[in-house]
């Protein structure tokens, strides 16, 4: 059923940039952060020494996993928004009564948010060449396979909210108690294997640890087969995710 | 309030309903059902929303399901439209079960729903293009619609810039986008001004005019009474009577007045003998007659007329569903 899916996806495009404060919160600031960060510590040549701890941290692939995940919980946070405020409005509501169903609904919004996010990661890479030294061995496409994974599986968690937060008030909070501690605990600040046991058993069940994970080795060089248990996690996740959204969504 | 203390009973509606179906043959038997409610029963809680309504809307009638505020009404529109399962009863529309043929039922009618919202920074051609995509039935006449409902200058307008009424009209265009066999209206000129009230009514004329079926919801009386060919009434979840606005009147308020000025001091022992007259009420030199049947507001002339009896004024009052309403539940609809 792909009748609309496309029709709706570009409407949601255009509408989501006629909304200055949505389109500069999202794509232009996050872009102007990372140059702005690069400009401060870059030397006379211009750029960020390899030297600096900027760099290091970047080559680790720490900083960029890190990134990645804020920007797309914040994604997530938006289209969890969204969805709300549709619902409120009387909008979702209003699709309802035509032959769309809700996951088309849901697809066409994640679309969105996929490709806006997709845009700001590939405006940020190329702001940030000048400034940052990434080393010719990081497999920037494997780490853009590795994120969309992990996009998927943290916007499958965003579903269930999405699909019965009943106020767009409550979206917002709702969504950042939710995903900010699994960014404490997904590894990225503290190894993973450094938890005490019990707290160690809850990271290893939270996707966003095996999203941390799978992108950070990704980003260093490892190669997939040292990843299918994360691989694994996340599309269990999804899966589960996807399964009980569809059967909590609310139309009103 | 107990003016007609049988009407408190709910109980005769049922009665009255058996009664409807016998006395208005010829819609049924000449036309088919288009939607068939029988029994159906919503409730939220303990808070029964509708409550044993059955009811047919047949091919290229625009039927009204009136009541106050709360009544059921959108409740019970919702559930044929599929949005809503009924917790009793079964509906057929079109020949489709609305809850387990959602989607193709969906394909076929068109809804407009009460306090519906678009997307603030939709334009206008933008959400007519988006829902003409929906549907299998592919129809090019989303710019001929605006033309018709008078939306085409609005055409690159944000929603949110719409006035009410041009929204109202973007929501029927929308509702009619993909060729329905039923349109459904849903208190549809709520909010509205009185100008703008009148041009809908004259689309939704216009829709049954394309051979199209309408079933609205209002809880304004004179809009059913203008626009509908039969009604139905419902009060508190329970439909108490159906038939042509007409009907109603002619069964539950068959009484009408005639008022009028004079200062003939014998008009009050001449219209007192006014065949049909049930009685004479004077107030100073106003006269108000009251009576029933066809024939009575010509008596009245006649009466005058033989008696030459000056007149400076003349009014007749003839009952509306209003009346009809404020008998059968003993409260006004405003209530």
């Amino acid at each position: 059923m792909l009748r609309g899916l496309w029709n709706l996806t570009w409407l949601e495009i255009k509408i989501f940039l006629r909304e200055p404060l949505g389109a500069i919160g999202t794509i232009v600031i996050p872009v102007l952060a990372f140059v702005f960060l690069g400009r401060a510590t870059a030397s006379a040549s211009g750029r960020v020494p390899s030297t600096s701890p900027l760099n290091s941290l970047l080559s680790s692939g720490g900083v960029p996993t890190l990134v990645s995940i804020l920007i797309t919980i914040s994604a997530v946070l938006s289209l969890v928004t969204i969805i709300s405020i549709y619902r409120e409005g009387g909008i979702l509501k209003r699709l309802r009564a035509t032959p769309l169903r809700p996951w088309t609904i849901l697809t066409a919004h994640v679309l969105v948010k996929l490709s806006l996010t997709a845009l700001t990661m590939i405006a940020m890479v190329l702001a940030g060449k000048r400034y940052f030294a990434v080393g010719p061995d990081v497999p920037l496409f494997s780490f853009t396979i590795a994120v969309l994974i992990s996009t998927l599986s943290i916007l499958s968690i965003g579903f269930i909210i999405a699909s019965i937060v009943p106020t767009a008030r409550f979206a917002q909070p709702i969504g950042a108690i939710i995903f900010y501690p699994m960014i404490a605990l997904s590894g990225l600040f503290f190894p993973i294997a450094q938890f005490p046991p019990a707290l160690r058993a809850v990271a290893n069940v939270l996707p966003l640890s095996h999203a941390a994970s799978l992108m950070q080795g990704i980003w260093i060089g490892e190669p997939w087969s040292a990843h299918v248990g994360d691989v694994g996690a996340l599309a269990i996740a999804f899966v589960v995710c996807v399964a009980i959204s569809s059967r909590v969504f609310r139309w009103e | 309030m107990s003016l007609n203390p049988i009407a408190q009973s709910h109980d005769l509606g049922f009665l009255s309903f058996a009664q409807a179906e016998t006395l208005s043959p010829h819609e049924a038997t000449t036309r088919n059902p288009v939607i068939q409610v029988a029994g159906i029963r919503k409730s939220y809680g303990k808070n029964v929303a509708v409550d044993e309504v059955s009811f047919e809307v047949t091919d290229g009638e625009i039927f009204g399901l009136i009541g106050p505020n709360g009544a059921g009404k959108t409740t019970t529109m919702e559930c044929v439209e599929g949005i809503r399962t009924p917790d009793r009863g079964s509906i057929s529309v079109l020949g489709l079960d609305p809850f387990r043929d959602v989607y193709e039922l969906q394909e076929r009618i068109g809804v407009q729903l009460q306090q519906a919202q678009l997307q603030k920074r939709v334009k206008v051609w933008e959400a007519m293009h988006l829902w003409a995509s929906l549907y299998r039935k592919k129809t090019a006449m989303g710019d001929e619609l605006l033309e018709q409902l008078g939306l085409a200058e609005k055409r690159d307008a944000w929603f949110m810039t719409l006035s009410g009424g041009q929204k109202q009209r973007l929501f029927i265009a929308m509702a009619l986008i993909n060729e329905p066999e039923v349109v459904f209206l849903d208190e549809l000129t709520t909010g509205l001004d009185p100008q703008a009230r009148r041009a809908i009514w004259e689309l939704v004329r216009g829709i049954r005019e394309r051979g199209k079926t309408v079933f609205l919801t209002t809880h304004l009386m004179e809009e059913a009474e203008r626009l509908c060919d039969r009604v139905a009434i419902i009060e508190r979840g329970k439909v108490i009577d159906i038939d042509t606005p007409q009907r109603l009147i002619d069964r539950h308020c068959p009484e009408r007045s005639v008022t009028l000025a004079t200062d003939d001091p014998l008009a009050q022992e001449h219209l007192a003998r006014i065949p049909r007259a049930n009685g004479v009420e004077r107030h100073e030199s106003r006269f108000t007659i009251r009576g029933t049947g066809d024939g009575f507001v010509t008596d009245v002339i006649q009466c005058l007329s033989e008696n030459r009896i000056k007149v400076t004024a003349f009014r007749t009052d003839l009952p509306n569903l209003e009346d009809v309403f404020l008998k059968l539940t003993g409260h006004s609809i405003r209530d």
